[in-house]
């Protein structure tokens, strides 16, 4: 096949990929005997409780119900007893409020198709009910920033949505589980985009895939004839393409501007587990409570791609590899650029839980910072534009002003400086610093 | 030749005039009325510029001071001072209680066993931004010393045996920077008792009891024995957490006794008196509290 690949242009860096898992078909993960489910697993607010300690709960009951319109609802992943309802810890490094259920069989909540065929009479579902199956089922971003999907489908009044961008990109080095899902899922997650498509009232849909995904590239063009105006977009091997932004730069050639959002740019940007995720909650009514989770690591004896439900501890998906490698420095729960490296193998799968890495000892430590020699790699590799000496600087010495003056508030977090940086500076961990202040100021200054 | 120098010496002559001239209007037109006792108080103040008293410096605290003294009180040069800028101001010193810094996290290495190591920029700001700290109690002390750094009077360091900071009661001006610093509000104002006495709870963590203890062995656990035991109404228990009013207490330091973690800290008092074996537990506090209250009476 005929390929002409395309990619964003300020910025970037190309991290080795290592997708050592990318040829491992998705295997389901048995039921854990205790599942943890978190109530704040996405942005925006903490859902509210509605079980009680005893309650019986089946496999996709809600427990718990979105607080505000930024929120998510929240399914029972397993059936059986609630077992304790209170502070448990998550990959943050706190403590935050969940449900404890003690599992008890499989049993599922009336209403949910679980079989395996493929619906495709996507065409009879109004807009509104898609809206509204998304809202019902909890459905969330599942690239990791979990962000609310019904808030993203709900287009604000005088803004025009143009397409839908669909994200199979996985920029993040190591994971390959949205690869997976278009590989294996390709027809569930086509409907959808149809779906979304529907949602936000768009004639056409682009899938952004990475290069190195080249069997799913193939595989969706060929299917894309039967589902018209999606297209497919194959995209250079460069991080962060997976961020919102860059992908809208890179497949519509529009930038979004500081401080807006892609529907600014007329685009609604979804992951393709979101999309795969759509489909099961409109076509089959099945809320999220299980997503695919690569668990993987340069010496993991069977690294592979589960399907986990959610609030499984990664305790059992790091037993189900083989145990955690001796030489292990580090784990990480999401991939190694953004992800967050975890304190306790005890904390649950969340939504946005995209990979379990274990880091060798030898690449998991950082180098002792050095000081800053001016080079400028860091703006050279900065995909936002912005110069992140100089906004470190600003935010080691708490100059906020300053630092919002410099645009610090589109900071997207992606790494990429640190990973340029020959002196090892911890660049990120100011910025991130200066970058939550300034937020703060900005919101003070609103109310 | 003559002529040049005459002309020059006329005209440069007369523009110094001429700018003499504005100048004075000018300097007596626009003249800022500046009260001479704000230099007067200015040259007393300790000049530290640490702005404990919630002004921008020393500068101008002197001008709010010329302007009003209720309420204003420098905390750093105490009453001496403030005694000396009454005087150039002509009013009363509205003397607060004194303060003293206290931390209020026990939480050392020994107790408090570390769970994950932190890789990244060296300041508590960033560490309770992305992580609780390295220990499994996510609101004790981060140990990275932003209050050390931000402390002008050299009164509070990092102890690297315990990990935790310590102040030097001497030095202490409770100025309250470390406690403004201070991402995890560990560090708090208390009432300053003769001696440098002190009762206090040292611990912050509203985790429950079982969770608290688990993480750390000096944690509080809200098991409320010392509430039952203060006589005065001074303890508040609420999520999980005793608190003193220093207001209130006595430091009669009976609930120092009960409390089964060593949350509960008392600091500077004698050694107490050995209790004899025989003797009930109420007893022998009875026997002790005359001495006790006596400091603070």
């Amino acid at each position: 096949m005929n390929l002409k690949f395309k990619t964003f242009t300020i910025g970037g860096v190309h991290p080795d990929d290592k997708k050592i898992t990318a040829a491992s078909p998705i295997q389901t993960l048995p039921l854990p005997q205790i599942a943890v489910i978190p109530c704040a697993m996405h942005i925006g607010a903490p859902a509210e409780i509605i079980v009680k300690r005893g309650d019986k709960v089946k496999v996709g009951q809600i427990i718990a119900t979105a607080k505000g319109f930024v929120s998510a609802n929240i399914h029972s992943s397993v059936s059986g007893t609630v077992k304790s309802i209170g502070p448990a810890p998550d990959a943050s490094g706190y403590t935050k409020q969940a449900v404890t259920i003690t599992v008890e069989g499989d049993e599922w909540a009336d209403g949910i198709d679980t079989s395996p065929d493929i619906r495709y009479d996507f065409d009879n579902i109004e807009q509104q009910e898609i809206i509204k199956r998304v809202t019902e089922n909890g459905i969330v971003g599942m690239g990791g920033a979990t962000f609310p999907t019904n808030v993203k489908l709900s287009v604000p009044l005088g803004k025009k949505a143009e397409a839908v961008l669909i994200n199979g990109v996985e920029c993040e080095p190591y994971l390959t589980a949205d690869h997976r899902v278009m590989l294996e899922h390709s027809e569930e997650m086509l409907i959808g985009v149809k779906l979304l498509m529907k949602a936000v009232n768009v004639e056409k849909a682009y899938i952004g895939i990475e290069a190195n995904k080249q069997d799913a590239i193939e595989k969706l063009i060929t299917l894309c004839p039967k589902f018209p105006g999606i297209t497919v977009v194959p995209l250079k091997l460069k991080y962060p393409q997976g961020s919102e932004k860059h992908l809208i730069k890179a497949i519509l050639n529009r930038e979004v501007p500081s401080g807006r959002l892609p529907i600014d740019a007329g685009a609604v940007v979804q992951n393709a587990g979101t999309a795969y995720a759509v489909y099961q909650a409109v076509m089959k009514n099945k809320p999220l409570i299980e997503r695919v989770v690569t668990v993987t690591g340069d010496s993991v004896k069977n690294p592979g791609n589960f399907l986990v439900r959610i609030g499984t501890p990664i305790q059992n998906l790091i037993d189900a590899v083989g145990g955690i490698p001796e030489n292990t420095g580090k784990i990480i729960s999401g991939g190694p650029m953004m992800g967050k490296a975890i304190t306790t193998t005890e904390i649950p799968v969340a939504k946005g839980t995209s990979g379990v890495l274990m880091l060798p000892e030898s690449i998991a430590h950082r180098k002792t910072a050095e000081p800053c020699i001016r080079c400028g790699k860091c703006v050279d590799a900065c995909p936002m534009g912005l110069e992140p000496y100089l906004l470190s600087a600003y935010s080691k010495k708490q100059n906020f002003e300053q630092a919002e003056l410099n645009h610090i508030a589109d900071c997207i977090e992606c790494g990429c400086c640190v990973f340029s940086c020959p002196s090892n500076r911890p660049i990120l961990d100011f910025v991130r610093f200066g970058k939550q202040n300034v937020l703060r100021i900005i919101r003070s200054r609103k109310n | 030749m003559n002529s040049v120098i005459a002309i020059s010496i006329i005209t440069l002559g007369g523009i110094a005039g001429l700018a003499a001239i504005i100048l004075y209007v000018v300097s007596r037109k626009f003249k800022v009325e500046e009260d001479p006792r704000i230099d007067e108080v200015n040259e007393i103040l300790p000049g530290a510029n640490c702005g404990g008293c919630g002004y921008a410096g020393c500068r101008n605290f002197a001008e709010a001071c010329v302007k009003d003294m209720t309420g204003k009180f420098c905390n750093v040069g105490g009453a001496d001072v403030m005694n000396q800028v009454a005087k150039i101001v002509g009013a009363e010193v509205s003397a607060p209680d004194p303060l003293l810094a206290v931390v209020r996290c026990g939480g050392s290495k020994a107790c408090r066993p570390k769970t994950n190591n932190y890789e990244g920029a060296e300041t508590c700001a960033i560490v309770s931004g992305i992580y609780g700290g390295q220990t499994g109690c996510s609101f004790g002390c981060l140990g990275l010393g932003d209050c050390e750094k931000v402390c002008k009077f050299d009164a509070i360091h990092i102890n690297p045996e315990t990990g935790l900071p310590e102040i030097n009661d001497e030095k202490c001006t409770a100025c309250g920077a470390c406690v403004k610093t201070c991402p995890k509000h560990i560090i708090e104002l208390r009432k300053k008792a003769p001696k440098f006495r002190k009762v206090y709870v040292s611990c912050q963590n509203q985790d429950k009891g079982a969770t608290a203890k688990k993480a750390c062995s000096a944690a509080c656990i809200g098991c409320g024995k010392c509430v039952k035991a203060c006589a005065f109404e001074a303890i508040t228990l609420e999520n999980n957490l005793a608190y003193i009013d220093s207001q209130k207490c006595k430091m009669c330091r009976k609930c120092v006794e009960q409390c089964p973690t060593g949350a509960l800290k008392e600091e500077n008092f004698p050694p107490r008196k050995p209790k004899e074996p025989a003797t009930a537990p109420q007893t022998a506090s009875s026997t002790e509290k005359p001495q006790n209250q006596q400091p603070t009476a």
